[in-house]
């Protein structure tokens, strides 16, 4: 840029008059208007701001005015270009708000498009069953005991108080293995790991033993040659049928409801004397009314499981002084407290696997 | 045990207006449990009379039968006290007689609905009724004509011909045999219900005293038969009929009604509890001789069954051979027949171990082996015996002969000590000696002492042997009912094992990546083996076998868990689940062929050593995993196309497992049945090879009926779960740049991608953060036979930024170890 010109002779420049000034910010400010979008605006910064711009050129001409006319004509183009730049800004705010929500609008999507491309997957109802009930007892304070399924003969009866020659034998429908001389069997209980328990631990013992059990029935509705139990087992100085009762009653509230408790009945099992059958109270009818419930067929109570007082000669058998400690056992179906809880009717889709029944479940139950 | 009520209550008293109800649901609470209550008037509802035919005209019919337009009266029964009319088809009646009249309104079984109808041009009013229509019996040659002192018109003909009999069927425990028996049932109910009195015994009585005069008898066995006793009625009337009273019974009770001689036997052994036999005493031929049967002995049993008999069987024998197997089941030669005449009857003790074996070896069940195989009172031989000979003489005009045998004694019961407060001890409630005492005395223990008791029980009590079975006859009489409700205060627990944990973590891993859990059934046959394509020299056919397996095509317990999930997958695909992925975690059973698990004594711990020998002969047991998929791993959808399962699912889902609890798998190259030869991946952990994954070998596929392409895995759980890392120190990140540098080398085709990866990571050395592989690639640019690996380092130092050139460097240094190692060549 060249310096002042102080010989110059003021003359009138043409662009600089206030009224062109005036037209040139009235075209300006027009077109700012009109732009119909950020490009048409990028335009008129172009056409009323940029290099070539009326503004532009007048305002390289101020350098040519005397010295006093530079200085209106300066301040007229200066406020002039303020107010067209000032115009720009608002209405690129108002352009690129206008965008941004057009945008959003365009990029709206069907969220209710089904998003599921791998397959879901589900644990096993019984394990998540079983899983549930280890849960309520090591609350209490239990430990899960495990062992084999194909087990001794020893530990599935003899050490149970069941003879070679024990009547009770003929009621469990005993897979046996061969050669018969090993005396190998599929145990017909979890109540071998009761007895494991017993063998290799000292008293006080609080554990339950869920696990599958076989017996030699045939596959139907209401049979399986494979099953679920869940059996408990305590030995401690001073235990009582009472203490029985009292967890079977907080198991039943706790898998089946407050206020659910149980109902003993006398019976017969070789390893508890005495020995009682477990009534739950139907969860459903609460033994109210109960002639239209389905879920106890009327009867206002379940047969749940069984139950008693260890028989001493199990604990000497198992190496727990009699004289000392006492204990209690009970056991109960796992599929059977499934299907009565869950309204299942037929057990076998329970080992047949379509994956539309366990996959229902989840991951918990 | 089904018990008819009124024989039940003919042997004990209980309060008038005592329900059935009421009285099950006491004897339920005390140990007999119901099962049902029968009633062979239970279908029928409505008016069902006593009426009188006052007369009755035969009317001709043009369809050749002939009805009788009757005039019935049934008193008020109909409300107007006129006379019914009704058409009636049967002609066994006349006028005076008393029938069974069913009104209009009534329903007969079978939801017949009686109402007035125009009938033969007559409206017939009510129906007169044949045993068949009310449900009573086949006959249907007439109406039921009643006793002339049945009743009089217009009573309820319910109570005459039993429809309101009711009968209890009872769930018997094996302890409580004596309830197998009337008597037993009666005994229950006096101590059961409150209020009941009078038990009257049915073998209360006195038998005639035993002489020389009976049928010779020799008992070479008395610890298998302690007591014998033989009658002999002679005179017998053979085509003799069974009171309907006794046919009913026996009928109720669930036995076949045969002829009077045998239906007399059945009828006592339901009502005292000891099985009774009966034979053709013609045909027994000299002296009766019990002892064990001889090896190579037969006996051809009533039931028409030739049977070889074991040394260890107790037989009864004359001189012509065997005539029963004693205690379970007569033989055919000394049969009783319609042309018996002269009766031996056999009420005899035998030892109830030797009742079970023999009914076991035999596999016969039969009532009378019911009985004895888990005792029987032995002391009422001689009454069960006399009833027996008294019930013949009543109904089948013969005589009882004089002569009287009876060989042996009942055995003594054992006497048991117990504490007078065990049944308080035991039961957590306030039972006082007194009450135990009276308890006891009420089920027929006699009882002597206080602090300690002296305890006798009764003889039909053989299960009562230990302290421990006398407290629960005092609890169960008090009450069950009464036991309080108190929770025991456990120690502090230690939770589940780190081990139980795990599995549930896997089991929530793999449900989490897709996989559905499946529980399926352990037994397997060789052509599951089979169709997994196992050569024959496969450890995995080496299998437990089961004596008494459900199919004879499914005999072993498996050794791996394939065949079940692929079945499992099998059916699915089937059920148009196309698209699926399953799991299970179960054992398998892999025997150790190392002899007996030896049957230990009981009345003390076994040893240590003992305890260990016996795990060690049994079959190992580990826990497995296994798992299939096919299909599609993601479906096609808006969002672009589906990807197909391949073999690196099945790899990746053991991955992903072993990563859930801390461990690194690594793959290498494996060929083994039932998967692809090509793609068949062998997994380890720490150098232990723990399972398989890969693709299914095509044929493998087509047996089990999957997709071509199925993919699975099978790991041993146990070994992943003791190789699991505990506690893993927390990872320390450098926060300093990353420099990432990009490297693509060319190697022969057969060359593991994980021998290639671990080159590089061992050249890179410490400043190496992560590799990589983002590319494989076969094809023209790379030449036949090899493959170019394409792989992305990250370089990090813990401490400072890396300087220039020092990535590069370690890059090169990677590079040039897996080019020793591999022959691996850098791409351009
Ligand atoms: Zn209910």
């Amino acid at each position: 840029m060249s310096g002042p010109n102080t010989d110059y002779d003021p003359v009138e420049v043409t662009p600089l008059k206030a009224e062109q000034v005036d037209e040139m910010r009235e075209a300006a400010l027009a077109a700012i208007a009109a732009a119909a979008d950020l490009d048409a605006l990028k335009q008129v910064r172009i056409d009323h701001t940029g290099d070539r711009s009326p503004l532009a050129l007048a305002n390289r001409e101020i350098g040519a005015l005397p010295p006093q006319a530079r200085k209106d004509a300066g301040q007229r183009i200066g406020q002039t270009r303020g107010a067209v730049n000032q115009a720009l800004a608002a209405r690129q705010a108002v352009l690129e708000a206008e965008h941004e929500e057009r945008m959003l609008v365009e990029e709206t999507v069907d969220v209710s498009l089904p998003t599921t491309r791998a397959r879901r997957g589900g644990r096993h109802p019984i394990t998540l069953q079983s899983e549930l009930i280890a849960d309520l007892f090591v609350a209490m304070g239990y430990e899960v005991a495990e062992g084999p399924v194909v087990e001794a003969e020893w530990l599935n009866f003899d050490a149970l108080n069941l003879g070679p020659d024990h009547p009770a034998r003929s009621m469990q429908d005993t897979f046996w293995t061969e050669p018969a001389e090993n005396h190998v069997v599929l145990r017909t209980q979890t109540s071998p790991v009761q007895a494991r328990t017993m063998l290799t631990r000292k008293p006080p013992i609080y554990v339950v033993c869920p696990g599958r059990v076989f017996r030699t029935d045939e596959y139907d509705a209401t049979h399986s040659p494979m099953f679920h139990q869940v059996e408990g087992l305590v030995v401690d100085e001073g235990i009582t049928m009472a203490h029985l009762k009292g967890t079977l009653d907080h198991f039943a509230s706790q898998l089946f409801g407050d206020g659910i408790t149980t109902r003993f009945r006398p019976s017969y099992f070789p390893f508890t004397e005495p020995s009682a059958e477990v009534d739950v109270l139907c969860f459903v009818c609460r033994n109210v009314e109960p002639a239209s419930c389905r879920t106890c067929r009327g009867e206002g109570w379940i047969e749940w499981g069984g139950c008693g007082v260890v028989n001493p000669r199990v604990l000497t058998a198992c190496g727990v002084d009699p004289s000392v400690y006492s204990g209690f056992a009970f056991g109960m179906g796992i599929d059977r407290s499934f299907m009565f809880r869950h309204n299942l009717e037929d057990l076998r889709p329970l080992f047949e696997g379509d994956v539309r029944f366990a996959s229902s479940f989840g991951t918990e139950i | 045990m089904k018990a008819p009520l009124s024989w039940i209550l003919e042997h004990v008293d209980v309060p008038a207006g005592t329900t059935t109800e009421h009285l099950t649901d006491r004897l339920t609470l005390t140990g007999l449990k119901l099962e049902a209550v029968v009633s062979p008037g239970r279908d029928i509802t409505g008016p069902l009379v006593i009426g009188r035919v006052l007369t009755m005209e035969p009317e001709p019919q043009k369809n050749g039968k002939t009805i009788n337009w009757c005039t019935v009266d049934v008193g008020d029964a109909n409300g107007t006290g006129e006379p019914q009319g009704i058409v009636c088809g049967a002609h066994n009646f006349e006028p005076g007689d008393l029938v069974a009249t069913v009104l209009p309104g009534g329903v007969l079984p079978g939801g017949f609905e009686i109402g007035a109808r125009k009938t033969y041009g007559h409206m017939s009013a009510g129906m007169i009724c044949s045993s068949r229509e009310l449900g009573l019996g086949d006959d249907h040659d007439g109406i039921i004509v009643l006793p002339a002192d049945a009743g009089e018109p217009g009573d309820d003909v319910r109570p005459v011909l039993g429809l309101d009999e009711e009968t209890i069927e009872f769930e018997i425990n094996p302890d409580r045999a004596y309830a197998l028996s009337i008597r037993g049932i009666a005994r229950e109910v006096l101590v059961s219900v409150e209020g009941a009195s009078d038990f009257r015994d049915p073998t209360d009585r006195t038998p005639p005293a035993p002489n020389d005069e009976g049928h010779p008898v020799v008992v070479e066995d008395a610890e298998g038969c302690p007591v014998f006793v033989a009658r002999r009625v002679t005179g017998f009337d053979p085509t003799a009929a069974t009171p309907d009273h006794i046919v009913q019974r026996i009928t109720a009770a669930g036995m076949r009604p045969i002829s009077l001689a045998v239906d007399v036997t059945n009828y006592v052994m339901l009502e005292t509890g000891r099985p009774i036999h009966g034979y053709d005493a013609d045909k027994v031929q000299g002296a009766i001789v019990v002892r064990r049967a001889r090896d190579g002995e037969r006996l051809t049993t009533l039931d028409g069954t030739d049977r070889a008999l074991d040394p260890a069987d107790l037989v009864v024998t004359d001189d012509s051979g065997i005539i029963g197997l004693g205690g379970v089941m007569g033989g055919e030669t000394t049969e009783m027949s319609d042309t018996t005449t002269s009766i031996l009857v056999e009420a005899a003790h035998w030892d109830a171990v030797s009742m079970y074996r023999t009914g076991r070896r035999h596999k016969i069940t039969s009532e009378a082996g019911k009985r004895n195989e888990r005792g029987v009172d032995p002391t009422i031989c001689e009454a069960a015996a006399d009833r027996v000979v008294e019930l013949l003489v009543e109904h089948g005009g013969g005589t009882a002969d004089a002569g009287v045998t009876v060989v042996g004694t009942p055995p003594a019961m054992p006497v048991i000590e117990v504490a007078g407060d065990l049944a308080a001890r035991v039961s957590g409630m306030e039972i006082s000696e007194e009450r135990s005492i009276e308890c006891l005395r009420a089920v027929g223990c006699e009882v002597s002492g206080s602090g300690t008791l002296t305890v006798t029980p009764p003889p039909w009590r053989p299960d009562l042997t230990d302290p421990q079975d006398l407290t629960e006859e005092v609890i169960r009489l008090v009450g069950y009912d009464h036991v309080p409700s108190v929770l025991p205060t456990p120690p502090s627990g230690r939770g589940l094992t780190r081990s139980q944990q795990l599995r549930r973590r896997i089991g929530r891993t793999l449900a989490g990546d897709g996989f559905v859990e499946v529980v399926t059934f352990p037994f397997v046959g060789t052509t599951d083996l089979d169709d997994l394509g196992l050569p024959a020299d496969d450890p995995r056919r080496d299998l437990l076998r089961l004596s008494n397996p459900l199919s004879a095509e499914a005999p072993f317990m498996t050794t791996t868990l394939l065949p079940g999930v692929l079945r499992t997958a099998g059916r699915n695909v089937g059920h148009g689940n196309a698209d699926l992925a399953i799991f299970e975690i179960g054992t398998v059973t892999l025997p150790r062929h190392s002899g007996p698990a030896a049957i230990l004594p009981v009345d003390r711990r076994p040893s240590d050593d003992e305890f260990a020998a016996l795990d060690a002969a049994l079959p190992a047991q580990p826990l497995r995993l296994a798992l299939v998929a096919a299909g599609d791993a993601a479906s096609a959808g808006w969002w672009g196309p589906a990807r197909p399962v391949t073999w690196s699912d099945a790899v990746e889902a053991i991955r992903s497992v072993a990563a859930a609890i801390g461990l690194e798998v690594k793959a290498s190259s494996a060929d083994l049945a039932p998967w692809h030869p090509g793609r068949c991946a062998e997994l380890s952990v720490d150098g232990q090879v723990v399972g398989h994954a890969g693709e299914l070998h095509p044929t493998v596929c087509q047996a089990f009926g999957l997709p071509k392409r199925t993919v699975a895995a099978e790991v041993d759980l146990d070994l992943l779960i003791e190789r699991a890392v505990h506690l893993r120190p927390a990872p320390a990140f450098s926060s300093y740049p990353v420099a990432k540098e990009d490297v693509a080398l060319v190697v022969d085709a057969s060359v593991p991608a994980a021998d290639v990866e671990a080159a590089l990571r061992e050249g890179a050395g410490e400043l190496l953060e992560s590799i990589r592989l983002f590319d494989v690639y076969t094809g023209d640019q790379v030449g036949e036979g090899k493959k170019s690996l394409a792989y992305a380092l990250r370089f990090r130092a813990p401490d400072r930024t890396l300087k220039e050139g020092e990535a590069a460097a370690a890059r090169d240094a990677a590079v040039a170890l897996a080019t020793e190692r591999t022959g691996a060549v850098q791409r351009a």
